[in-house]
Parts: C-alpha cells; structure tokens; sequence
C-alpha cells in the first residue's frame, strides 16, 4: 500500500504519462455539471489509485460522487442526450492509457472488455424484452469477432461459472424470469464475459436480501482471484466494505475525505465523517441500544459546497481547533500513518482522543 | 296543386348547402370581396356573361370526351326517378321528353320545343284533353320502335308507384283523371293500365285532365314522360340498365361513383332536329371535392354537373383576376330570395304594418349578407327577371335600395302602432340566410319593430316550424326567411305554391304568409285555363303587382350563380329553364 | 395462446353485437322516442306527397311496422342468411352477409363496403407507412439532440401538422401538385390495374394525411426515446462498448416503439372505418365517403353498416395490438 502515498496527496501539475505501476489511477478528477442554478460539483478533485487484483472500496452517503466518479471511469457521463453537458477535467490512467482526453470512441472500445460495470438494480439494468443469452453473446460480440453459436457458449459458460443452474436453459430466459440474486449473477456473467481487468461494480448487493448479498459478494471475490482484476467497489455499506475491501476511500461533497487500508479504517478511522459512518454499520455483535448513531444533518449541496471543510456544518467538533479555521480553510489530505490519510482540521492528539473515549466505546 | 309539399326542385337545396359550406371554408374575406367586385363588375370584361347572351364556342366538331363531375350524387339517373335541375337537364342526352327547352340563352331557353312529340301538345276540351303526336323513326338503343305506350307506362310508373319511385314530382298524379285511384303498374297488373292517359296507336298519345291547364306543356318536358319500354323496367333496378332513346346510351354504371356514356347507333339524327351527337363519350364523376371541381372546371377538364356555381374561394379568385373573370358566366338561378309576413298575425293582419316592414328593410345590407351582388340583385318584384311574366317595378322603392325610415314610420303610424315586437325565423344551417335576417331585424329597430331571430334546421323548417300555420300565430312569428324556385320556369310555376290561399296546409306549407286575397286567387286559376302566353303573362304580372301592394313579403334578392366556363367546351349557353345551367345537350370537345 | 385467441373473437363478436343493438338503437328506437312515429321515418323515403297507401308500403318494404327487436332481428338473420326485400315489380334478393339494404340508393351495403374497401385500404396503408417511418425518425432524431435547432423546428411543424385541418393541407396539396405542377394525377386507379398509377395519385393523399399523422407520431416518439434513453438498461448497454447508434436502435427505439405500435394499430384500426374528411378533399370513392352520404341522405342501412365495419376494424386492431404486444415485450403475457 505504499504506492498510495507516493501520489495520493497529488494535487498541482499533472504528469504526462502514468507515474505509478498501479493498473487503475485517478488525479485530480473533477466532474462538473452546469445547469440552470449553477454549476454541481459532482466530484472535485479526485484522486487514487487501484493495482489488479486488489478492491477498492468507494463508500459515502448518495450524492457524495461516488457512482459519478465510477461513470466517469467508464467514460459514460459523455453520452447521451446530456453528454455535452459534462465538464470533466484531471487524468484516468487505465493500463496505460489516459481516458480523459481520449477520444469517445477509444474510450468505447475499451468500455466492456478492460473494464465492465455491475449496476445496482440488475432488473432496470438488463433490457426486458431481450433473453438473458443475447444480452451476454451481444456483450460478447462487441468486443470478440466470434459467430453468434460461439458467443452462446461463451454466455453459457459464464451463466455457470457465475453459478446458475441449468445455464443451458436459463440462457433463453428473459430477466423478469430470474430471481433477484441470479438476475445480479447474469448481471456479473455479463461483465465478465470479456475477462476485464478492471471492474466497477455500483452498490452491486443493495437491491438483495441479505443471505444473497453474501453470495453475490463471495463471487465477486472467487472470481477477482480467478481472474486478477482490479476491483472497485461502490457502497454506503460499510459491512460490505469489511467484507471485500483491500482499500477504502471515504468521499464526502465530491472529495476524498479520508482514506486508508481495510483495517486502517476501521480500527483507527480519523474523520469525524468516518466515525459517522461506523457509527450508523448495523453491527451484530453490540447491543442494540446505543448503536446507530446517524451522521446528522443534511449531505452538502454540490452546487454550493460549504466553505473551509466541507463537514463542519455536520460536525460535532467543528469548534475544537482554534480560530475560524474549519469554516474558512479547506483542510487538505494528511498522511496519518503509512497509506492512511485523512483531510481534517483537528490535531492528531483530539482525533485518537475522540476516537478512543467517546466514539469507539459506543460502537 | 294542393298540397304539395316544398321539396322544390332540389337545385337550389344544394346550390345553398354548396355555398353555405364554402362560406364556413372561407369566411371573413368572401364577402368583402365580393362587394367590392359586384360593385365595380357586372360585365366589364368583354367575354365575361357571354353565355348569358349566346352560344359560346359554337361548333359542329365531333369526337372527344366531355367530362362532368359532381360534388354529390344525384338522387337517381332513372328519369322516372329524380327532381334534380341538373338530372331533368343531363337526363335527355339518354331519355327524350315529349317536350323540353330550345338550348337558347337566358329565358330564351326557356322555350319549349317539342322532343319526342313531333309538335307542341294540341289542347282540346278547354285545356282539359291533350293530345301528342311522336315523331316516326324513333328507336332505343336496342333498335326497336318507340311507341306512345311506352310513354304512357314511363308516366304510369313514375307518378304512381311511388313506394318503389318516389324520388320525382307527382303533377301528373295530381293533374290526371283517376290519378287518386291508379296503383301504378307494378300492382295493377291490367293491359289497360292508367285509363284517363290513351294511346289510339303507337304515335299518338292523350292526356285528360281533371281540369284545365294550359301549361301542360311545361309538365311533358319532365324526364317522367321519356319512355321506357315496360319489359325492360325492373323498378328501382331500372338504373342499372336504362334502355336509352336519346343520342347517348350507358356504357357502365357505378352506383355513386362513375357513369359512362357513349353513341347511340340507333339514335337517328332525322328524328332529332335538338341533338347533335358531338362527343365519342360522357363521362360523369361523382362524388368530387367540390374545390377540386372548380379547379378542373378553370383548367378546362371538367364541366361541373350541378351548375350551382363556383366555391367562394375560387369565386374571388376569379373576380380579381381579369382574364378568368372573362371564363364566368354570372346568371339569374330562377328564384328569389324573400321574407314572408305572416298576415294572419296581429299587427301584420293590418296592411300599413306591412309597408311598414316593406320600406324599413335595407335591401343592400341584405344582399352584402347573403354574397353581394354576385349572389344576387336586390329584388322589387316576386317574379325573378327570368321567368316568364316579370315586368320591372319598385312599389315600395327607397333611395340606393337602402330603405326609408320615414316612410317605414309613416306607415307604422297610420297602422296605430308606435313599436311591434315580434320574431323572425331562418335556418339554421344555411349561415347567409342567419346574416339576411341579421341585417332586417337590424333595419326594423330603427323603426321601431323589434324582431328576435329564431333558428330551426332546414330539414323541419315546413314540417314542424315556419310551414305550420298555427305554430306561427301562436309563436308570435311575424316574419319568416323564405327562397323559392319554381319547378317549371312560369309565373303559375312559380306563384301558386307560394301565393295561392287555397293551398294554404297545416303543415308542410310554403305560403307562408298565409296570403289569402280573392284577387289573387281568381287570377291563378284563370291563368292556368287561360291558352295564350302573352296574355298568361300578364296576369302574372298582375298577380305579382297585387301581392307587392298587399305587402305580403318582401322581395330581397334575385337569386344568382357564378358559373366557371370551361374554355375547352363548345356550345355553351347558360339556360333559364335549368336554373342557369349550361344546356347539356350539346356539349362537345373543342380542338386544342 | 389459441385459446386466448378464441376467447378474443369471441368477445370481439359479442362486442360487435352490441355495436349493432346500440348503433340500430340510435337509429331505430331514438326517433320512435322523440315522437317519430314510423310512417314519418317511411315518408322520408318517398318524395312529394305520398299517399297513405304509398307509406304504407314503404313501411312494409323497410320492416317499420314491426316491432323494433323484430328488426334487429331480422337485420342480424340477414348477415348470417342474407334477406329478401320486396320492390313492388322485382324482389331484391340481398346475399349474406347482407348488413341491409339502403332504400335511397337501391343498393345493398355490403358489396357497396367491399367494392369501396379497396381504396380506403389503400389511402390507409400508404398514409400509414409514410407517417410511421417519419414520424419516428424524426421523433428519434429530435429526442437524441432536445433543444436543438432541429429539434425545435421540427417540433413547430408537428404542432403546425396536428393544427392544420385536412381542408387546408389536403386543399393545398391538390392545388399545387396537381394543378400548378402537375406531378400526381388525379383520378384514382385501382392497385391491381396499374400500380405505378395507383401510387401516383394516392400520393398527395397520403402525404396529407401522413401529415397529420406523422407529427403525432414524432411527439410520440420524442418523448418516448426521451425517456427510454435515460433507463439504465441504457446505461448498460453503453457500459459493454456498443456503438451508440446500436444503443439507440437495438435499445433505446425498440422499447420506445412498443407503445407507439399499440396505437398505431389503433389508429390505422380507425381509418379503415372511413377517412371521411380525406376521402371527401381527394374525391376517394372510400368507405368514409359513402358513410358521409349515407348521414346526409339520413340512409340509416349504410350508417349501420359503416358503423359496424368501422368497430369491427376497431376490435380486430385491438386484439391485433394485444397480440403484438405480447410479441414484442416478453413480460406481457396472454390470460
């Protein structure tokens, strides 16, 4: 994980060609959308980085820019009737090459083979009047100049090793006729038909019940080992997270708030945003009774982000450091420990004070 | 005469629907311009009317085809079996009336001259007994003889089986002796058939009347008297297979789409001094966009069949542009337009209340509202210029026409009233005839008559409303908007349904005015037994002179047409005696 | 689905009787109720002055003395087993299925509707494939650039085609196309006697009517492929790489088109009753045509049988879609 320091605070002129060996790398991403009431600040300043075979977790609340961030990896807030409405500026390396300024139809052609996308609610996300089978033979053929009866194995494989039975069959089902755990199975066969070597799958297990959210993550993770892709993951679970995460990303208003290894995270969260989101993980393991403390408040508004830090209309401890200075500075990333940073105006000592005697007891 | 019911000859039904419907198309710029143009026209263009006065393109060219289109269907082509202007006009190029009109201009065409008879009927008893003798040689289609007998079941079948022909007049049932009796030939199976219609050989034919009736030669120039050969006639199926004896036969026959006509070899021209035989074919369409017609008409493609006149839009297309305005032909419909006051109806029962109305009404706003002149000349007289017996005469003439309200107060004096409230009916559906009676109440108020409009649809305007005395008197309804042609083009044709007293009926009545005068009636009746035409004529004009000093309504307009004249034709001349249609006798293709 | 079918027709053929009973209804029992008594409607059919025995004639001929449920009786026998009617010298035999007889025109309805079907399927069909295929990509064009130049124009067309009455378009259509130049002509042809002239004077017509049509079909379709455009399955389908003309055809119209298809069967279900205001600008000897004279006549057999003909286009089009639809989207199933 020490690759990510190297660039993780990366802010200023951008290097022309990919300084890191990390598969997946992000600097300095900004998506802007101008409407009629100003400008919404989806992501503002992003930046991370991904190697194969490793996941990276993206949580925060809606609207903190994570599934804009994952689209703008894909290239796919360019297209569509509002395509030209998007600004987008900063740098996506993918193995090599830059997606930002790349041309639509690069990016198209990399879009589904290096890197494929698993939507939330697999039953929107698949077209309803077409059979599973062609679904995945199509997102076959895009990429692979192979007869249709070639590309119907290829499903056929897929829909078994995604673990459906009967694959054979199932291939000329239609998706209102599969349950929701294996609508989300044919959902990940059909992104991994390709074998990309990156994934992004979007909030994949929330429209599930719970024992299926288990399945379909134990596959997502047999399969990254089986196939060494670089995974990242979007959530506001923070159970799915400890689950899968090598690596974990906390974004609030459109920028990386903190971010760290698994356990980092976890054991030693540094952002008063962070504790937030521990403290509202439904755990097993605590008594009901004290659990679940919510972040309170409203997200920001992306169109006018508060000044200084972001979090201080939210945060309990906003008046701790001395001055105006969570009201007026924006606080930048800060290296805590190794590949753990955290952008926050409290001095170390009030964060492990805080940390240890009042949020962590009542976790 | 009595109780016939006002299904005048339908021309003028669907010369008003046609120009009713393409006022709503058009409306707001029509009538304008056509002031504008009446006003600064009336022939100015050298070629414009020529119609009206001669023969246009007159030529003996044979060959090519003469194409008509219609906008509706006619009720029937059957001869026996129609009331249509147009059809008793287009029906003798395949079916010969023992009369009919010499193709002239204006009333000149409303000359009889004998068809199928050899000469004009011979009257004998008074004016009871008429008697025809047909022509020798004459032969069908099929090429076999004509006989008298033949004419007499075509009057049998059309008069008196009205359950299975209805669509024509019934005059003949009416008129004949033991008319009331005779089921018709299709029940009353006997050889002997109608007994008071006899044929003492095949070419002679007699008539006997219940009474006199000098203008029987008027009811002979029906399409009803062409004959009809009784093994051919299966009824209404008849039409399908006509057996012609005019100079044209049916080649093919499409119910409400298409006829075709071509020679018939075995019409011989010396039997027919009428007929020329020019064109190879007639082809009639119909059901034809009524624009769309105009549009073939001006593009010299088409004879419009209806002869009701151009469309408003086309109508002042033509007038602003000098060199179509010379291809029209705007001539007299052979009807007025007028609006009765009900005698029976207190005040109007008082003769000074009338004059009152007769000198208030702005007549120029009347004839704006109804078209301009293009649509008519304000009128003085009952009689329309075009029929027989009209003598020019303003009784109640006020300056420009535009009425007077002096004399109107004058009148109203002397009648004892100060103001009259009463109402005033039109049609509902005809919009110009609701603008007339808009400019009369408007007229009336300045007099101090105050007049409600009220509105009835056409189809029951003499059924249920305006034709049913009592519902008149009781509804306070004083005046009544009225148009009226006559079914044969003379004075007794046009006067007696609308003036007689004694044809005065409790429903279905066109004397609205409810006009009972002795006078008036002893004039009738003498006109009709009187055998002279001059002197006929005159007592026409005298009937028509005792109405107007009785006030009993009011003239408005003389009803006129806009003909578009296709330059591609020959022969065309406007007629009287088909309410100003070209005579389509002897239509032919011009060279190009 | 073969019983889905069957319990279909057979529901079609119930509604169809009711459109009879009511339509004969509307005609037969309404008059009788607003004081009409039957020889008033007998006399309707008989010129000037008819004597009593001649309406009592005509009312035995037309069956108005008897009881009303005793003429839709015999109306409903006459489809199945044909009729006779006595015209006093001949008896006209009428064939099934005979849907009656009109007593203004001597004719009976039904070969009149089949001799006339031919061109009101005519006008039908050509206008129809004209306005879907522009409608739609035009409504696809415009959906995929909103706000456009294009889009806007287009869209103030469309509204100008919905506004503007068949009088005027179809008017202007005839004037300039085939009288100021000339290209159509005028006079139809029937299809099987000369196919490039059939064509050739149906194309003002159909243009026409397209035009009408057409605008609501890009309306349609614009806010139809909005919308689609916009569903994740979308967004799915650009996520595997897809072209994005692929997308918007293969994608986004054949879902927006299902709707758009159901009324489309509707629509054209509707014209094959009668282009009544088409067909009387084109002077087209249709099916709405001879329905406008048969009202102006007040010819009550023909009205009835257009009526009929009409709803059955209607039914036969409704079950069509239904079919269709199941067809196209998989999630609808046949009960």
């Amino acid at each position: 994980m020490t690759e990510l320091s190297k660039t993780g605070a990366a802010v200023g002129e951008p290097t022309p060609s990919n300084p890191s060996d990390a598969f997946l790398e992000v600097r300095d991403l900004k998506v802007h959308f101008p409407t009629d009431d100003g400008i919404v600040k989806s992501v503002d300043g992003l930046s991370f980085s991904l190697e194969k075979g490793k996941t990276l977790s993206i949580v925060g609340e809606s609207g903190s820019g994570k599934s804009v961030t994952s689209l703008a990896i894909m290239g796919l807030h360019r297209l569509g009737a509002r395509g030209k409405n998007v600004r987008m500026s900063g740098e996506i390396w993918l193995g090599g090459k830059e997606l930002v300024g790349a041309s639509p139809d690069e990016v198209r052609r990399l879009r589904g083979r290096e890197m494929a996308m698993i939507f939330q609610d697999p039953l929107s996300a698949m077209h309803p009047y077409y059979k599973i089978g062609d679904q995945i033979v199509e997102a076959y053929r895009v990429h692979h100049n192979v007869s249709k009866k070639v590309a119907r194995t290829r499903a056929i494989e897929m829909l078994d090793r995604v673990g459906i039975p009967e694959p054979a069959k199932r291939v000329d089902g239609y998706p209102h006729e599969f349950s929701g755990g294996m609508r989300q199975r044919a959902m990940i066969a059909m992104a991994l038909v390709n074998n990309p070597e990156l994934l992004i799958a979007d909030e994949p297990t929330t429209a599930l019940d719970v024992t299926v959210q288990a399945q379909i993550l134990d596959l997502i993770r047999d399969l990254q080992k089986e196939f060494g892709s670089a995974v990242v993951l979007i959530t506001h679970d923070l159970g799915v997270v400890a689950e899968i995460a090598d690596d974990v990303l906390v974004m609030y208003g459109g920028r990386c708030v903190e971010r760290g290894p698994v356990d980092e995270i976890f054991e030693k969260p540094q952002h008063p945003y962070t504790w937030g989101l521990l403290g509202s993980m439904p755990r097993i393991d605590r008594e009901t009774s004290d659990r679940l403390i919510p972040v309170k408040g409203q997200p920001p508004s992306l169109i006018n982000v508060p000044s200084g830090c972001a979090f201080h209309p939210r945060c309990p401890y906003a008046d701790l450091p001395k001055g105006n200075v969570t009201r007026t500075v924006r606080p930048e990333l800060q290296q805590v420990d190794g590949g753990h940073w955290s952008a926050c105006h409290l001095s170390p000592e009030d964060r492990t004070r805080i940390w240890t005697e009042e949020i962590a007891p009542k976790l | 005469m009595e109780g016939i019911p006002p299904i005048m000859r339908r021309s003028a039904l669907a010369a008003i629907a046609a120009i009713g419907s393409a006022t709503l198309l058009v409306s707001g710029c029509s009538k304008a311009d056509d002031n504008k143009d009446g006003n600064d026209g009336g022939g100015s263009s050298a070629a414009a009317n020529a119609a009206t006065k001669g023969v246009v393109n007159a030529s003996d060219k044979k060959g090519g085809t003469v194409t008509y289109e219609l906008s509706d269907v006619p009720d029937s082509f059957d001869p026996g079996n129609t009331y249509y202007a147009y059809m008793y006009n287009f029906s003798r190029l395949y079916a010969r009336p023992l009369m009919t009109f010499e193709p002239g201009p204006g009333s000149k065409g409303n000359t009889l001259v004998p068809d199928l008879a050899a000469s004009k009927g011979v009257p004998s008893d008074g004016g009871k007994t008429w008697t025809y003798k047909l022509r020798s040689g004459l032969k069908y289609q099929d090429g076999t003889a004509i006989t008298s007998k033949d004419v007499k079941y075509a009057v049998e079948r059309s008069n008196f089986a009205r359950d299975v022909l209805s669509l024509g007049p019934n005059y003949f049932q009416q008129f004949l002796v033991g008319g009331d009796k005779y089921k018709g030939p299709y029940k009353d199976k006997s050889a002997k058939g109608l007994s008071s219609i006899e044929t003492p050989d095949d070419t002679t034919i007699v008539f006997h009347l219940k009474q006199a009736f000098q203008e029987f030669d008027y009811l002979v120039s029906a399409p009803q008297t062409a004959p009809v050969p009784q093994a051919k006639d299966n009824g209404v199926d008849y039409v399908k297979n006509i057996v012609s004896s005019g100079s044209y036969q049916f080649q093919s026959y499409q119910d409400g789409k298409q006829a075709v006509l071509v020679r018939n070899k075995n019409w011989d021209p010396k039997t027919d001094p009428l007929r020329k035989q020019l064109p190879d074919k007639i082809v009639v369409n119909l059901k034809v966009n009524a624009e769309t017609i105009d549009k073939d008409v001006q593009a010299g493609d088409a004879i419009d069949l209806g002869g009701t006149g151009v469309q408003a839009a086309t109508q002042a297309q033509v007038l602003t542009d000098a060199s179509k305005k010379a291809n029209t032909d705007n001539t007299y419909g052979g009807r007025l337009v007028y609006m009765a006051i009900n005698t029976k109806l207190k005040p109007f029962d008082n003769v000074a209340c009338r004059k009152a109305v007769e000198y208030a009404i702005d007549k120029v706003s009347v004839q704006t509202a109804e078209g301009g002149p293009i649509r008519g000349d304000v009128a003085t007289t009952v009689l329309p210029p075009d029929i027989p017996g009209y003598s020019k005469s303003d009784v109640y003439a006020t300056t420009g026409n535009k009425g007077d309200v002096a004399k109107a107060k004058a009148q109203l004096k002397a009648c004892g009233k100060t103001s009259i409230n009463t109402n005033i009916t039109a049609r509902s559906d005809r919009p110009q005839e609701i603008d007339a009676a808009t400019a009369i109440i408007n007229s009336l108020k300045a007099v101090g008559i105050n007049a409600t409009l009220k509105q009835y649809p056409s189809g029951k305007y003499f059924t249920d409303y305006a034709g049913v005395p009592k519902f008149d008197n009781k509804q306070n309804v004083g005046l009544m908007m009225m148009q009226w042609g006559a079914d044969w083009p003379s004075g007794y044709g046009f006067l007696q349904q609308i003036l007689n007293g004694q044809a005065i009926s409790q429903s279905g009545n066109t004397n609205l005015s409810q006009y009972d005068n002795k006078t008036v009636n002893t004039l009738l009746a003498k006109a009709i037994g009187t055998q002279d035409d001059a002197e006929r004529n005159s007592i026409y004009t005298q009937i028509d002179k005792q109405t107007m000093d009785d006030a009993a309504l009011v003239p408005l307009t003389y009803f006129k047409v806009l003909l578009a004249r296709p330059t591609t034709f020959t022969n065309l001349v406007s007629t009287a005696a088909f309410s100003g249609q070209y005579d389509y006798l002897n239509i032919g293709v011009a060279s190009k | 689905m073969i019983s889905y079918i069957l319990r279909r027709t057979f529901a079609a053929v119930i509604l169809l009787l009711v459109v009879s009973a009511v339509t004969f209804a509307i005609f037969f029992v309404l008059p009788r109720l607003a004081g009409q008594t039957a020889d008033q409607l007998a006399q309707q059919y008989i010129g000037k002055s008819p004597s009593k025995a001649d309406i009592a004639a005509v009312k035995h001929n037309l069956g108005l003395d008897q009881a009303v449920y005793v003429q839709y009786w015999h109306f409903i026998k006459g489809i199945v087993s044909g009729a006779t009617y006595d015209l006093g010298p001949t008896t006209v035999h009428c064939d099934a299925p005979c849907f009656g007889y009109s007593f203004k025109t001597h004719q009976a309805v039904w070969p009149q509707l089949t001799s006339r079907m031919p061109v009101t399927l005519s006008l039908a069909a050509g206008a129809a494939v004209l306005w879907l295929i522009s409608g739609v990509v035009i409504g696809v064009i415009s959906a995929l650039k909103p706000r456009s130049f294009f889009d806007r124009a287009f869209m103030g067309v469309a509204l100008a085609g919905v506004s503007l009455p068949m009088f005027f378009t179809g008017n202007l259509a005839i004037l300039l196309f085939t009288y100021q130049w000339p290209i159509f002509g005028r006079t139809y042809v029937p299809l099987t006697e000369n196919p490039a002239q059939w064509a050739n004077t149906l194309i003002p017509a159909w243009c026409s009517l397209a035009l009408l049509y057409s605008a609501i079909y890009a309306r349609l379709t614009r806010s139809g492929m909005l919308e689609t455009m916009n569903e994740d399955y979308i967004r799915t389908a650009r996520a595997k790489g897809l072209r994005e003309r692929k997308v918007v055809v293969r994608h986004g119209l054949r879902a927006a088109l299902t709707p758009i298809i159901t009324v489309f069967g509707m629509d054209l279900g509707l014209l094959l009753g009668g282009a009544v205001i088409t067909e009387t600008v084109f002077s087209l000897h249709g099916i709405g045509q001879y329905a406008v004279q048969a009202i102006d006549d007040n010819d009550l057999p023909p009205i009835l049988g257009v009526t009929l003909l009409a709803a059955f286009f209607v039914v036969i089009a409704n079950l069509l879609v239904d079919l269709l639809y199941a067809a196209a989207d998989p999630r609808v199933r046949l009960s």
